[in-house]
């Protein structure tokens, strides 16, 4: 090291000495180096493509002629495009379907092992469905919810409700979809939400006990505001991913039956890579970009997810 | 265990049993289905167990000589034992990279200092924000321009180099380690790298594991990218293979019983690292929400 005052800058080049000099270029030199190939990583694979992206999305590419420049032409189909509305509703329909409930029952299970079971062991069970991959989990579930001979009809049956055809009802698909889903995540939304549960200062509740509040006070008025940092990183993270919905489609529904589950990721990868309508995907692409990008603006203002309770 | 077992707590434990029933139940109903005759099992549909359990059908769906003859309905096989060979080369090859790369930039972002070093380190935080389909059509085009469609080198070249969530992981534990030591071997002479490689990794072996972890399991699932770039049998991983087995079914039933046997194949080494590691992975997990 060179001295207190070299420390202070990386760009103070000049009153440190020509040794001091030298050693500091070295340093940025080498953290350039040790940076590289993550760099070129970050412009090749996130950055460039993304620039290309909105380039595209300004052509009539179809991998077969040389693209051609026109303007937002795609972007006018696509607002008249009635199948991307309503691929677009239909994953709005599955993120209300999904978030909701799965975010409900991650809080109860955290809760109630809180309480109940702090073994490691069940933990480790909850979290299993997370660790497979949602294309296990949709091949699971669709022998799980087969018709003919699948577990859960045989259950609905057992306790007097008529079989259900699931997947391959129009009516029931997208529910079905959501509700592996919910089953894929919900373990590890308990996870976060438990892990958050052990940060909360256990004093708290005993102060409140003293004051003769109420469980269901302690969790509206200590467990709740106090859990907001994580809730905010849970519904973040899984609306954004909810709105991504792919795998699972792809192994169990295909979008359909009648186009009941073409979610807005589906219709993109339709247009893409069945139809090699690059430029008109690529323009849904960009729209789905900057709508989740306000979405995601938007629940961090609900969720005011940068102000803190503590303190 | 106190005798007054009051009601709400009786409820709250049947709530967490029925749940992790729910959870792994069926995980169980594919391992039955795996080990069941392809003529059994309509009759055996609605049972937890099989009287006769068969192993042919992971031997058929690996290719190897079976005893269980495949249904007739069954599409042309696939060969999952290329399948597993492929996950085995893409994760890692992936985790490989990923691990010597990221740890390398979080090296850079926690010890040495450069301009621009903060807005870069944020660049790549920013990165996560873009939408997968975003990048996947340009990239799909580059990769196909580079004649990399159907090869490993196609399938790992978007992640290999820098994957966000690695590189932010290592930083936070290079910036808590005190860099004392460090210090003093650059004193005494050992250039950054050499400082980084024999100093700071191995103090990170512990966190550096669970990395390894966790990015192993999620290389393993990896599905969407693959399924675009990589459809030949030589290159495709078992989550692909698993879709593209499933897919050739058409409107008839599914070989099931196949189809629920390699669904275990490629489930059984995630299962194994649950097992062993568990309170790593829990852990580890558990901590990914805090920032």
């Amino acid at each position: 090291m060179t001295g207190r005052s070299a420390d202070k800058s990386v760009n103070a080049d000049k009153g440190s000495g020509l040794f001091g000099n030298r050693l500091r270029r070295k340093e940025a030199l080498t953290g350039y180096l040790f940076i590289l190939p993550a760099l070129i990583g970050l412009i090749a694979f996130f950055a460039f493509p993304t620039i290309r992206a909105a380039q595209i999305s300004l052509t009539n590419w179809n991998l077969m002629r040389p693209a051609h420049w026109i303007g937002f032409d795609n972007y006018g189909k696509l607002w008249a495009d009635g199948k991307f509305w309503d691929s677009m509703q239909i994953t709005l329909l599955y993120v209300i379907y999904n978030i909701p409930l799965q975010t409900a029952l991650g809080l109860i299970i955290a809760v109630l092992a809180d309480r109940l079971a702090k073994s490691v062991l069940f933990r480790a069970v909850i979290i299993a469905p997370y660790l497979i991959s949602n294309v296990v989990a949709g091949l699971v579930w669709l022998l799980m919810l087969d018709p003919l001979i699948g577990l859960t009809n045989a259950f609905l049956t057992g306790i007097g409700i008529p079989p259900q055809s699931f997947l391959s009802s129009p009516d029931q698909a997208l529910i079905s979809v959501a509700g592996i889903s919910i089953w894929r995540h919900v373990g590890f939304t308990a996870l976060l939400f438990y892990a958050g549960l052990q940060s909360i200062p256990r004093d708290l509740y005993e102060a409140a006990r003293l004051d003769g509040a109420s469980e269901s006070a302690m969790f509206r008025m200590i467990t709740l505001p106090l859990l907001r940092p994580v809730m905010v990183f849970v519904l973040v993270t899984s609306v954004v991913g909810s709105f991504q919905v792919f795998d699972v489609i792809a192994v169990t529904t295909q979008g359909g039956p009648a186009n009941s589950t073409r979610a807005v990721l589906w219709y993109i990868y339709e247009n893409a890579f069945q139809f090699s309508r690059m430029g008109y995907a690529s323009a849904m692409s960009m729209v789905l970009f900057v709508f989740l990008i306000l979405v995601t603006l938007l629940q961090m203002r609900l969720l005011r997810a940068d102000s803190s309770d503590l303190g | 265990m106190s005798t007054k077992l009051n009601l709400p707590k009786l409820f709250g434990y049947a709530g967490l049993a029925v749940f992790g029933i729910i959870s792994l139940l069926p995980i169980w109903m594919a391992l039955k289905t795996a080990i069941t005759m392809p003529t059994d099992v309509f009759s055996t549909a609605n049972s937890l167990w099989v009287n006769n359990p068969v192993f042919g059908n992971f031997l058929r769906v690996l290719g190897l000589p079976s005893d269980v003859p495949p249904p007739a309905n069954s599409g042309s096989p696939i060969n999952f034992m290329i399948a597993l060979r492929n996950s085995v080369i893409y994760t890692g090859l992936l985790v490989t990279g990923q691990l010597f790369f990221s740890s390398l930039a979080a090296y850079a972002f926690a010890r040495l200092r450069f301009p621009g070093r903060d807005a870069i380190f944020y660049s790549f935080i920013a990165a996560t924000m873009i939408p997968s389909i975003v990048l996947f059509i340009p990239n799909f085009i580059l990769i196909r321009q580079l004649g990399l469609l159907n090869s490993f080198a196609g399938m790992v070249a978007p992640n290999i180099l820098m994957l966000p969530f690695a590189v932010f992981f290592l930083r936070q534990f290079f910036l808590s380690t005190p860099k004392e030591l460090e210090e003093a071997a650059r004193l005494d002479g050992l250039s950054w790298f050499k400082v980084y490689w024999h100093i700071a990794l191995p103090l990170q072996r512990g966190p550096l594991a669970t990395l390894a972890i966790l990015l192993s399991i999620q290389a393993w699932n990896d599905f969407f990218w693959p399924f675009l770039v990589g459809q030949k049998e030589n290159v495709q991983v078992m989550a692909v293979a698993l879709a593209n087995y499933q897919s050739q079914t058409g409107q008839g039933q599914p070989d099931w019983t196949g189809l629920m046997a390699a669904v275990m194949l490629s489930i059984i080494p995630v299962l194994i690292l649950l097992v062993f590691f568990g309170r790593r992975i829990v852990e580890s997990l558990q901590t990914s929400g805090m920032k």
